[in-house]
């Protein structure tokens, strides 16, 4: 019976980040037609919400194109990575508070352990594979710039992340997402229980996000002026297809992250407890999502909104403000 | 470590890539992401257009000059016709000359929109773009309704221009003048003193004044590094001189860090050249001379003779050449193209650079493949 509703919650989790990924495409192109005063798709489905799915259909029936004297094996490897690891990075993020079936507890979330962050960081950073990979077996000059330049960018900013991970440990004395939030249910949320500190790490993380998930003004590893289609430029398909849903399932988790970590996750006040009845568990899951789609929705603002950093500024941002600023707020943190 | 050596990788970019705005190629040599050498390959989008220029009549010619800069093609008709009238001896109607002037500076003011909204576009900057489309589309319209056409006008005649304009286009006018002078803030807040968009494009590719004239370079480019020099104000035409308005020179601006001849103040240059067409075309509004908007010979026919004129356009000085043997057709026909002569500038400034600036540098030159090309 557990393991019934153990793989149910699997399944429920898998198709609810599966779900937010044709959202999120259909969001972008309506919030960047918003932005840029065009009307967006509104031919496919009631407010052209159909189109990913039209999109979808169009690129499986695109021929799959595998350059000559690519590197095979990594070729193939390196989308598969970009999609599987920011799905498994879901896996730690809890959705909503517990459900108490009579004599079991139902946890909306597919994993739970001790130093769940821990583990998310080790996932977390698999994701350059992908990308260095994906540049490097295309056998194409643009896509080794671009696998290069997605090297050192995603090596940069990830110490930033952690920076921020190491806050939170030294702020709640945790590791695990779910001990995380209930804390912050019990103390109030990070961003306003521990004010000057969290709010500096909220934007380093934020940051940081960015960069990690290549959205603009960080987007250097695709930047189509410069190099054409960057890391997938020759990728064609489903292929390139992978690449794409595996970038916007990191910006989802990245975003319920962020929501864990800085917002109190499936927490509101007034809203949601932890008494555990159904009915609180989907308030939980509203609130968590809500407080996703606003994250995502900054995400999307700025990236229509900023023109793209240059490669030597970024590096000089990463490692001459951003990460010193990290380790000193960290320190003076650790001392207080 | 030993074994392990490094070497710089040739990448050839276009001509089908998404910033060479058109079918140029560049063959770059890169180190890592420095660019150390470029060269850039023209031809692809050669018609022969100056050779047809001398196989049809005069008349016949100016829709193929349309085809030129056909981002700015008012001003390859205008340049055309006054070589031609010259060859003549004869002038426009004074209806016509203002006319003349009114649809190039609004053509002006079309073609900086391109220029800067894929100058966003190629600092990676997507919203200016739709922003200019949405203004530019507005200056298309406008034109639509004075030809019918939208971009290759074969508007401007030798001997006037082809359709007188009425009410209805001045009205028109206006009211597009009264929605776009606002936007120009609208334009600066969002890109002009934008930090990220400073950081990429000032103290890049500095061109200096005297290496601007060296290279032969005009018009924007040239104006950015400081040096005055415009023929609508220098050697006017179509009375010009009649008209009150600023040439903007480019300037070093401490605030933000940009130097002179930069690809920001490049950039600016447009920016203020766009309020300076405006200022322009709102006075030929307030004044247009009635009477005859076209008078020209039956059959143009000059004689035996040879000319150059040249004039202001968006992108620099438009000069055409034509050798005349008395009869129909010219015997040669030479265009001097602003775009090829501003794009020789590239492997001097190209050099040494990081592939990202490169691409702003391009983009700060503004060309058109259908002028280089020809």
């Amino acid at each position: 019976m557990n393991i019934v509703l153990e793989l149910v919650k699997v399944l429920f989790a898998f198709v609810l980040v599966m779900g937010i990924v044709p959202l999120l495409i259909w969001l972008e192109r309506k919030i960047s037609a918003w932005i840029q005063g065009r009307v967006g798709p509104n031919r496919v489905g009631p407010f052209g919400l159909l189109q990913p799915l039209a999109d979808v259909v169009k690129l499986l029936f695109k021929e799959d194109i595998v350059p000559t004297n690519a590197d095979k094996g990594m070729y193939f490897f390196a989308p598969l990575l970009a999609m599987v690891a920011p799905v498994i990075l879901f896996a730690f993020i809890p959705f909503g508070p517990d459900i108490v079936l009579a004599d079991y507890t139902f946890k909306l979330q597919v994993c739970d352990f001790g130093v769940s962050i821990l583990f998310f960081m080790a996932v977390l950073s698999t994701a350059v594979f992908a990308v260095a990979f994906g540049g490097w077996a295309s056998n194409n000059k643009y896509s080794l710039l671009g696998g290069i330049r997605a090297a050192s960018q995603l090596v940069s900013y990830e110490l930033i992340l952690s920076g921020s991970f190491l806050y939170i440990l030294l702020k709640w004395n945790t590791l695990s997402f779910r001990e995380l939030i209930e804390k912050q249910a019990a103390y109030g949320w990070t961003i306003v229980s521990d004010f000057p500190f969290s709010l500096l790490f909220f934007i380093l993380f934020f940051i940081a996000a960015l960069a990690e998930n290549k959205r603009a003004p960080f987007d250097l590893p695709e930047a189509e002026p410069e190099l054409v289609g960057g890391y997938h430029t020759e990728y064609s398909s489903m292929k390139f297809a992978m690449f794409f849903m595996g970038e916007y399932i990191a910006i989802t988790v990245m975003c319920f992250c962020m929501s864990v970590m800085f917002l109190g996750g499936y927490h509101f006040p007034g809203v949601v407890d932890v008494s555990g009845n159904f009915l609180n568990a989907l308030l939980g899951l509203a609130v968590i999502l809500a407080k996703v789609f606003i994250l995502i929705f900054i995400y999307m603002w700025i990236r229509w909104t900023l023109p793209r950093f240059r490669y030597d500024i970024l590096m000089r941002l990463s490692w001459h403000y951003l990460l010193p600023l990290t380790v000193i707020l960290i320190l003076v943190k650790a001392l207080i | 470590m030993p074994g392990i050596k490094t070497q710089e990788i040739l990448v050839n970019m276009g001509p089908q890539h998404p910033s060479t705005h058109g079918v140029l190629r560049l063959v770059i040599k890169t180190d890592g992401e420095l660019v150390t050498e470029v060269t850039p390959i023209v031809g692809y989008l050669h018609r022969c257009a100056e050779k047809i220029g001398e196989n049809v009549t005069y008349d016949q010619w100016i829709p193929y000059t349309d085809r030129m800069d056909y981002i700015a093609a008012m001003g390859n008709n205008l340049g055309i016709s006054l070589a031609v009238e010259k060859l003549l001896g004869m002038e426009a109607p004074p209806r016509a000359q203002v006319i003349r002037v009114l649809v190039c500076e609004l053509n002006r003011v079309a073609s900086h929109l391109i220029a800067f909204g894929t100058f966003g576009l190629d600092v990676g900057a997507f919203t200016p773009f739709l922003y200019a489309w949405r203004e530019r589309e507005m200056i298309l319209n406008l034109f639509e309704m004075l030809c019918g056409a939208r971009m290759t006008f074969n508007y401007i005649r030798i001997g006037g221009i082809s359709f007188d304009i009425d009410q209805k286009f001045i009205d028109k006018t206006k009211e597009f003048i009264e929605w776009f002078e606002p936007r120009i803030k609208e334009y600066n807040d969002l890109l002009t003193y934008n930090r990220i968009f400073v950081e990429r494009t000032a103290k890049i590719g500095i061109i200096s004044p005297e290496r601007a004239i060296s290279y032969g370079l005009t018009g924007p480019n040239l104006r950015a590094s400081g040096v005055n020099f415009d023929v609508r104000k220098d050697f006017p035409y179509c009375g010009y001189e009649k008209y009150q308005f600023n040439i903007p020179l480019g300037r070093d601006v401490p605030e933000i860090g940009a130097v002179t001849g930069d690809c920001w103040n490049r950039y600016y240059v447009r920016i203020e050249e766009m309020i300076e067409s405006i200022k322009i075309i709102k006075q030929t509004l307030e004044n247009i001379p009635a009477g005859e908007y076209y008078d020209a010979p039956k059959k143009i026919k000059p004689k035996a003779g040879e000319v150059y004129t040249r004039i202001e356009n968006a992108r620099g000085i438009v000069g055409f050449y034509i050798i005349s043997d008395g009869s129909e057709k010219p015997v040669r026909a030479k265009v001097r193209a602003p775009s090829f002569i501003n794009l020789s500038i590239l492997p001097e400034i190209g050099k040494n650079v990081l592939v990202a600036d490169l691409i702003a540098i391009l983009g700060s030159i503004d060309i058109v493949l259908g002028e280089i090309d020809r």
